[in-house]
């Protein structure tokens, strides 16, 4: 690597996947309690289960963004990292607070964790994706803020790049739009409405900018493709992103109190949401064509246009197909919703984070790549992960349709759960493609300790 | 993208688009709060609609259900769950799930509520059917 305070990358990039691989054993779980409704019951409800799964994916993913702005800054910036040892420090209050939130989750009934964990104080506790006790959410601005210091003090000394600007822009949006998590006001309406200023302007908003300046980067370093170029495009694609996103939260205001105005706002914006990602597939593609010079790190490279395709469909394809307004009115809050959840997460924010993990992880340890042996395994469990959830993805699709049928649309609606019943055959396949990502995981962390005959020292 | 567009035409773009946009966003806010009194029916909230409130959130209610379509989908929507089963069917369900769940089924943890809060958390639940949801869900069923 060019300079050494980037190896502070390495536990972040090692803490992303451990939790990554217990974000996916809770997922198993869930996804069994689906179809056998009593499994785990009383000792892990369905309830802790999910919490579980999506805060470990939040934190996972924050522990993905915050190495790869470790590795990817100073040598965007030509100079070494501002305070190494602050970003140590802040791996350890983070693993260490994430750990006792999870083990709080697991350990004591959630009322029990927020009467323990000062929720009286401050009721920020119980609302979807933002469960975190108090302490944690402090924590986790304090982490955010040390870490933005940290990163802006190296730009600001160093050279400033496009791509750093717009990751630093990302980054700083992330910590802002964080800090609606502590209003909780009783008017049920306004809760939900700021609510989605830290949900909807996070994964389709500020966090596409981190999405496109890490692709940019590897981008960069893998095609050899002249700089000037790739932060064109990325300039391109981040604008796209901010002008239909932000005004795209609108399809989250359909149906939750908010002025039927929304319905117009919201659809056609986000009907505009696919562009960004379809310009960021066809970028990498493109770069990818043109490139310069023949990077041996061939696993990175498909990582790279993978996030790109699976992005385009997960977050594009899927959003668009239940966000029109008239399409929501029988789809919200259904299977479709969660098969686009899935695919989303893994296409944008899974694969970028696997996408700079493969990148930076041989450089961090003294090599340029993998050898060819690690990277066929590391494919390989690209492709497995990839194609399961593309099935997870279809057969929550399925289960969806009909459950809008059943519920919703047929001249007699059942109630919730015996629609459940009659359409439970697609969770159980849902299960199985469950399994095959596990498999894929395991093989994807297989593929480090495999050695062969190494590429040449970076 | 040809040469007479250039990487500093791209970021003023960007900047400018970006500011315009959220500006824009932020008047539509701005709007929606003068209209919301009407359509929240925040004057109808008391205290024990508070309690009920506070109560959904610490018992994590929304990791299993939606409310107003937001939430978990394993189990059934409740923001009209009041309609279906009514002030009395509401509490009478919370109060008999059985503490070991039920047999093969989705189960539902037994909280263990007083009447009090059995109360306070049917006051929430009516006061969420009341809001003006520009008639969502479709039907009874959520």
């Amino acid at each position: 690597m060019q300079f050494k305070s980037q190896a502070v990358a390495k536990p972040y990039f090692i803490a992303a996947i451990g939790l990554f691989v217990g974000q996916i054993l809770f997922g198993l779980i869930l996804g069994l309690q689906y179809v056998i409704g009593d499994f785990l019951f009383p000792a892990i409800p369905f309830n802790v289960a999910r919490m579980v799964h999506t805060n470990l994916l939040i934190v996972w993913l924050l522990f993905g963004f915050m190495g790869g702005a470790y590795y990817m800054i100073p040598e965007e910036s030509e100079t070494e990292l501002f305070s190494p040892k602050l970003a140590l420090l802040m791996f350890w209050i983070f693993l260490v607070a994430g750990a006792l939130t999870i083990v709080g989750y697991l350990a004591v009934p959630y009322a029990t964790l927020a009467e323990l964990t000062g929720n009286n104080l401050l009721e920020t506790m119980g609302r979807e994706f933002l469960e975190q006790p108090l302490p944690t959410k402090l924590g986790i601005v304090i982490v955010a803020l040390a870490f933005l210091f940290n990163i802006t003090m190296t730009v600001l000394k160093g050279k400033k790049t496009a791509i750093s600007i717009v990751l630093l822009i990302g980054l700083w949006g992330l910590a802002v739009f964080f800090l609606f998590s502590f209003y909780n006001p009783v008017n049920v309406v306004l809760d939900k409405f700021f609510w989605w200023w830290t949900v909807h302007l996070w994964v389709e908003g500020v966090w596409e900018l981190i999405l496109g300046s890490f692709l940019a980067f590897v981008l960069i370093k893998t095609t050899g493709v002249d700089r000037e170029v790739i932060e064109k495009w990325l300039y391109v694609i981040v604008t796209l992103t901010l002008i239909t996103g932000i005004i795209g939260t609108g399809h989250h205001y359909f149906w939750i109190g908010t002025p039927e105005y929304w319905q117009w706002w919201g659809s056609i914006f986000s009907a505009l949401e696919p562009i960004p990602f379809f310009a960021m597939t066809v970028f990498a593609f493109n770069m990818v064509n043109r490139r310069r010079r023949e990077h041996p790190n061939k696993a990175a490279v498909l990582w790279a246009l993978g996030t790109g395709v699976m992005a385009f469909l997960g977050a594009g394809v899927w959003g668009f197909l239940h966000t029109l307004a008239p399409v929501n009115f029988y789809t919200h809050g259904t299977q479709i919703t969660a098969a686009h959840g899935h695919m989303a997460f893994y296409g944008a924010y899974a694969m970028v984070n696997l996408m700079m993990i493969s990148y930076a992880m041989p450089i961090l340890n003294g090599r340029a790549a993998n050898s060819n042996k690690s990277q066929v395994i590391e494919m390989w469990s690209f492709w497995l992960m990839t194609v399961a959830m593309v099935f997870i993805t279809l057969f929550l699709t399925a289960a969806g349709i009909l459950q809008v049928w059943l519920q919703r649309v047929s001249d007699a609606p059942l109630p919730f759960m015996v629609a459940q019943e009659k359409i439970a055959m697609f969770y159980w396949m849902r299960e199985w493609a469950g399994v095959a990502f596990l498999i894929g995981l395991i093989l994807y962390i297989v593929s480090f300790f495999v050695g062969g005959k190494e590429e040449k020292a970076a | 993208m040809s040469g007479a567009f250039t990487k500093s035409m791209a970021r003023n773009i960007f900047f400018g688009g970006t500011i315009f946009f959220f500006l824009l966003f932020l008047a539509l806010s701005f709007d929606t709060h003068s209209q919301l009194p009407k359509r929240d029916m925040r004057a109808n909230i008391t205290p024990q609609i508070a309690e009920g409130k506070k109560l959904w959130e610490v018992n994590n209610c929304i990791g299993c259900h939606t409310l107003l379509g937001e939430g978990a989908y394993f189990a059934p929507e409740l923001g009209n769950v009041v309609v279906r089963y009514g002030d009395e069917g509401t509490k009478a369900f919370i109060q008999s799930r059985p503490k070991e769940g039920i047999p093969g089924r989705r189960s539902m943890p037994q909280f263990n509520f007083t009447d009090e809060q059995l109360n306070a958390i049917v006051a929430f639940l009516k006061h969420v059917n009341s809001i003006n949801t520009a008639s969502w869900p479709p039907n009874s069923q959520g």
